[in-house]
């Protein structure tokens, strides 16, 4: 691990900007995925500004009738919440389907959105990768791909976001809040929050330097059966092949989101319209535009498979 | 007849090494700071050091670190606390397991200096050879383990997981996420799959954890 320095933050808007002002400065606060990466040199901070003491640690019902979720509030908190379980079950089950329990304890809601994906050639140092040194090419392309994206990818990467709890956030149309170094604040929505990679595939969110994640706000609960459903290569602990994030209303309506497809969560709005229809319509809609390799071909039938699986349980 | 000046352990031989290492290297040091009048310049990848206060198995310790120092180098290297394993230093395998604030963390993935005011309980905190935690008295009564290395880290892990089962936080595998868990074996073993054991003894593992939980494997 390269040296670094270090300070404890006292305010979100200080934190803010003295990143913007400290070169090679980054924000810590769970610190399960960074400190793996700087371990590996793939982050390499030179100085780290501690989030942990600020106070964003609780979750705060919102005058639309929602809740607001402090950015430090931790995965194995928000996941046992009563609110969360008994209105949001489709964030504690994709929250209680990610890592393990003692990554759950650590890794903060904020983290969580921002976590690196696991693309093995981003971790190999070795492998040429656009997302880890800008320009030097993709090894993935042509590579071993079966874990990798088969929708929205470029010809700079096509790797995947690794978050199980994103893919929720996104069906249930959660908005991020964050300070800016200027002091100002901003509200994203989830679907501009995470970005395609495009030419860029290193800038992976819609957050300007030095910019904190304060919050994540719910909008108020939409009722449904609420499910999450992760394929993986072992039963526990394990990233998605693919994984779907389903709100289903008794009339059929549903919202869908899946995990493990693309380098967001990927929902098509217009494509839950075919939901009534059956998860092959639907699964086509969504996925009209893949462009899998030979290794991850697969994806594309395991989607509608799982699809029509979450579907059948939501009709019980 | 045994030689007292060659009964040396290997982990006395490893630290002696590196100290002579670091007496070669400090002549060094020392120079370059004396060619300084304003004090010693920050070279670029200079270690920068920072001070930790915590509690660690109820004793007060107070460390000076290189910011880099994970938790578990804290704990093992600085405080000689060497329960607590470093299997694979990123956070998939589990030897790393301690309680940090009551709960179980990897300490490979936190720097010790996150850790100002905090209390750290290791497996040397839960219980000793002649006074044994049940949940340490049961591995060894269910033989939990083969080669042992992992298993300070599950016994860890496991008196968190039925802490976390008492105060209603579901997993993976509760069916009913408004109901309350129980600690059923396919709980145990949803909430521990985060510690590793390459020997396989998995299944005395979840019959000793069941043990402590009262209820039958």
């Amino acid at each position: 691990m390269k040296p670094f320095t270090y300070e404890r933050a006292t305010s979100p808007a200080g934190a803010a900007a003295a990143v913007a002002r400290t070169p090679g400065a980054k924000f810590i606060a769970g610190g399960t995925n960074l400190l793996d990466l700087m371990k590996l040199q793939i982050e390499a901070p030179t100085h780290l500004i501690d989030v942990n003491g600020l106070s964003l640690d609780r979750i705060e019902p919102t005058p639309e009738g929602g809740l607001r979720i402090g950015a430090l509030v931790r995965n194995t908190d928000l996941a046992a919440d009563a609110r969360i379980r008994r209105d949001y079950g489709v964030l504690a089950r994709a929250l209680l389907a990610g890592a393990s329990g003692q990554l759950r304890n650590k890794a903060t809601t904020a983290g969580n959105l921002l976590q690196r994906t696991r693309c093995p050639y981003f971790y190999d140092t070795n492998m040429p990768c656009n997302k880890r040194q800008p320009g030097s090419g993709c090894a993935a392309i042509g590579g071993i791909t079966r874990q990798l994206a088969v929708i929205g990818v470029s010809e700079a990467c096509i790797a995947t976001n690794p978050s199980d709890m994103a893919v929720a956030m996104r069906v249930l149309d959660a908005v991020v809040e964050t300070v800016r170094p200027d002091g100002s604040t901003r509200r994203i929505p989830i679907e501009e929050f995470h970005r395609l990679p495009g030419e860029t595939p290193h800038i992976e969110t819609a957050l300007e330097p030095g910019e904190l994640i304060t919050a994540v706000t719910l909008p108020p609960p939409v009722g449904g059966t609420q499910i999450y459903r992760k394929v993986r290569d072992r039963a526990s602990y394990a990233f998605a092949l693919v994984s779907v994030g389903a709100i289903v209303q008794r009339d059929g309506t549903a919202r869908v989101a899946l995990g493990g497809v693309a380098h967001k969560p990927w929902r098509v709005e217009a494509a839950e319209a075919e939901i009534p229809r059956g998860a092959k319509a639907a699964a086509e809609a969504m996925l009209a535009d893949a462009r899998p390799t030979h290794d991850n071909a697969f994806k594309i039938p395991l989607v509608e498979r799982t699809l029509g699986a979450v579907l059948a349980e939501a009709r019980g | 007849m045994r030689n007292p000046d060659l009964a040396a352990t290997r982990r006395d031989l490893m630290i002696g090494t590196a100290a002579s290492a670091a007496a070669v290297a400090a002549p060094c040091a020392a120079g370059a700071q004396t060619a300084t009048t304003t004090g010693p310049a920050k070279a670029a990848g200079a270690a920068a050091m920072s001070k930790v206060s915590f509690t660690v198995n109820g004793e007060a310790r107070t460390l000076e670190l290189d910011t880099r120092t994970s938790l578990l180098d804290a704990l093992r290297e600085h405080l000689q606390l060497t329960g607590t394993k470093k299997g694979c230093d990123h956070g998939q395998c589990g030897a790393c397991t301690a309680m940090v604030n009551g709960r179980r963390i990897n300490t490979c993935l936190t720097l010790a200096v996150m850790h100002e005011g905090d209390s750290i309980t290791t497996v040397e905190g839960l219980g000793s050879p002649d006074n044994l935690h049940p949940m340490q008295a049961a591995f060894v009564r269910h033989d939990g383990y083969q080669c042992g290395y992992c298993t300070p880290g599950q016994i860890c892990s496991s008196v968190a997981v039925l802490e976390e089962i008492k105060a209603g936080i579901p997993s993976h595998v509760t069916a009913d996420l408004t109901a309350v868990p129980q600690a059923t074996a396919e709980e145990i073993r949803e909430r521990m799959s985060g510690n590793i054991c390459r020997c396989g003894a998995y299944s005395n593992i979840i019959d000793a954890i069941t043990e402590v939980a009262g209820r039958p494997a």
